[in-house]
């Protein structure tokens, strides 16, 4: 049971600004459904270049709704130059606080009220910074690193909290850790022999039998099949060819087939990509 | 607000029955069963009793295949560690993927100090890879651990075939039954389980107490050492009151067997048939021909769970999720990324497990408030269409 505050109730159970605007002058998207969340802002300015309207279509728990909500009452009525100035923890303030598992849902808000207002002003996407550390939730060493020196994040689990960055299969726990430790100047641990005890060509011939007799028989029965691109280190590049190669869904079999697949027959820190 | 209580595979409420049994043995009767004198003597014949109650409820052939542990997962542990210095040389492991944290997490941990695991996946209806299971059974495994019952979707796994092809190649068997014992028959002196776990709490007995039924016969090593109590298989004075109440809980399942199967078998179904009836875009996960009576694992998709526990919650209904955000992860459960379960709808799963103190008019009331709420919900979602 999360201990949410009245407040995060109240706006879970009542929100405010459901829907879509019509016209809006700004929109903003982030996250997605395999990531657990996912909020859609959108806004139109009134004739005095303040927020006029604002609404939120939120798919998550209850206090991603409710940072959402909170959120949308926070700019009506602001101009953009007073909007963006909100931060992650202004929302989660004006929500009495949220349980530190849960900071994610108020950087989600902060983030697409950001991506609404660069849509209104007609600036590029951002793009990732970095190289991704955590795979599960596209989490770049550049982000990281940004929230132990802004933030005074210190440990894994509030690491999760916050950007989310390790909260799934766990495999960039270290990395995660010696990124703390660096941007913190503590000596990093050095890092240990691949999990699996396989040489290099042991597990890539692993890799290569497992696909070939486990997973490919399953992709080419629904019209599909997979190549092996290349395998660098822990991670496997691999092709997706027909059906699975249009198809919306294949990260997903990308994930819960093959590479959970491949890590219980081969190594259990293998992570599988699309090269 | 009376709770409309639907998470009995989480626990379950003390039979008044069980809890009447118990209580002497917090007052009057609080010997210890090890002492010499009468006193003490006579709590000692009545741990026996209890003993018989849940060799009964198993088909045991004895009483003295029974070892009270302090609960599900003390079970698991003792028996992995019995089979793992059964047979020192042996380095292979066989479980699945679908496992409870208490079997999953302990093999993991095996598996990072140097045993090797192979863990069998399960198709889209959670049905293990038989095929698979069978091929990797080799000279060097020293045990396969496979669940009965899973306890989210319910789904029942063939553990009299993995027994007996366990049998076949002298290599143990476990099943962690937590979540079948009291749910459905069992005849364990005609099957070849080796070593099977049970936990009082899911059965109207209280937290705290477990069971280890232990095949006559079958290599076993204490976890607990340095006393001589469970015939010296597990060292520790017995809880006693919980044992009794675990005794008690078993003789009520018994009784119930037949009820669990028919009238909380018939509620779970209308359940989940109203909703699927009623809701659009949700379906019902797990192996349909073959679950457990009384668990329904549904998925609405394009929703979170935790949302919908938490609208529930206000009308009382209690109920848990698959989803990450219930848990403190951020990935929704294991058993239902490995049945492929698409993350549009893993995260907004839901599982009503159902008990023979529920009521046709709670089921009612559950028919009638979760349809508006995964509509809100729904409304709220981006990824929500009608069509």
């Amino acid at each position: 049971m999360w201990d949410y505050t009245d407040k995060v109730r109240e706006h879970f159970l009542n929100p405010r600004n459901v829907g879509e605007v019509a016209n809006p002058d700004g929109i903003g998207e982030v996250g997605s459904i395999a990531c657990g969340d996912a909020l859609k802002l959108t806004f139109r300015l009134g004739e005095d270049k303040k927020i006029a309207e604002a609404k939120f279509q939120t798919f998550g728990c209850a206090s991603a709704i409710a940072s959402s909500s909170a959120l949308t009452e926070m700019i009506i009525g602001k101009t953009l130059e007073e909007a963006e100035k909100i931060s992650n923890e202004d929302i989660a303030a004006f929500l009495g606080g949220l349980p530190k598992e849960k900071i994610h849902c108020s950087v989600m808000g902060q983030e697409a009220l950001e991506k609404a207002i660069a849509h209104y002003r007609g600036e590029p996407d951002k793009v990732l910074e970095g190289e991704i550390v955590c795979h599960c939730f596209n989490v770049t060493d550049v982000e990281i690193i940004r929230a132990v020196k802004e933030k005074g994040i210190s440990t894994i689990e509030d690491m999760t909290g916050y950007l989310k960055a390790g909260g799934g299969c766990g495999h960039c726990h270290e990395e995660i850790m010696n990124l703390i430790s660096k941007s913190r100047g503590i000596a990093i641990m050095t890092p240990k022999k691949p999990a699996s005890g396989l040489t290099n060509l042991q597990k890539i011939r692993k890799i290569e039998e497992t696909l070939e007799s486990e997973i490919k028989p399953a992709l080419i029965r629904d019209g599909g099949n997979i190549e092996l691109v290349d395998v660098d280190g822990n991670r496997v590049l691999v092709r997706l060819q027909g059906a699975c190669a249009t198809c919306s869904r294949s990260r997903i079999t990308l994930k819960d087939h093959v590479e959970a697949r491949l890590r219980t027959l081969v190594a259990h820190d293998l992570v599988v990509e699309e090269a | 607000m009376t709770p409309i209580y639907l998470d009995n595979n989480a626990t379950t409420k003390v039979a008044p029955e069980v809890m009447e049994a118990m209580l002497p043995y917090f007052t009057e009767l609080y010997g210890n069963p090890s002492s010499m004198h009468t006193f003490g003597g006579q709590v000692a014949k009545n741990l026996k009793k209890a003993r018989e109650g849940v060799a009964s409820i198993l088909g045991a052939a004895s009483g003295d295949e029974i070892l009270f542990t302090s609960c599900g997962t003390e079970s698991n542990a003792t028996a992995v560690h019995a089979a793992i210095r059964a047979f020192p040389q042996k380095k292979h492991l066989i479980t699945s993927t679908v496992e409870h944290p208490a079997i999953k997490t302990l093999f993991e941990r095996l598996g990072k100090e140097g045993f090797r695991i192979t863990a069998i996946p399960v198709d889209s209806r959670g049905r293990l890879d038989m095929d698979l299971l069978e091929k990797s059974l080799d000279a060097d495994t020293a045990l396969v651990s496979i669940m009965w019952a899973n306890n989210e979707t319910g789904t029942l796994f063939p553990v009299e075939t993995i027994g007996r092809l366990c049998r076949q190649k002298g290599i143990l068997f476990h099943t962690d039954a937590v979540q079948a014992v009291g749910k459905i028959p069992m005849q364990l002196k005609d099957m070849p389980v080796d070593l099977l776990s049970l936990s009082g709490h899911k059965l109207h007995a209280p937290k705290g107490v477990g069971a280890l039924y232990i095949k006559k016969g079958t290599p076993f090593t204490p976890y607990l050492v340095g006393g001589h109590q469970e015939h010296g298989r597990r060292a520790g004075t017995e809880n006693v009151a919980s044992i009794i109440g675990l005794g008690q809980a078993c003789e009520l399942a018994i009784s119930k067997m037949k009820e669990e199967n028919t009238r909380v078998k018939a509620l779970r179904d209308r359940l989940e048939g109203e909703l699927l009836r009623r809701i659009p875009k949700c379906f019902v996960n797990g192996d349909l021909d073959n679950r457990l009576p009384n668990t329904c694992s549904i998925s609405f998709e394009y929703i979170e769970g935790e949302a919908i526990l938490l609208m529930m919650n206000q009308y009382g209904i209690c109920a848990s999720s698959g989803s990450a955000c219930t848990s403190g992860s951020l990935e929704p459960s294991h058993v239902l990324r490995a049945m492929g379960v698409p993350h549009t709808a893993a995260h907004g799963t839901i599982r009503f497990s159902l008990s023979i103190y529920n009521t046709d008019a709670e089921i009612d009331a559950v028919i009638h408030h979760l349809p508006p709420i995964v509509a809100r919900l729904r409304e709220m979602s981006p990824f929500w269409t009608e069509t």
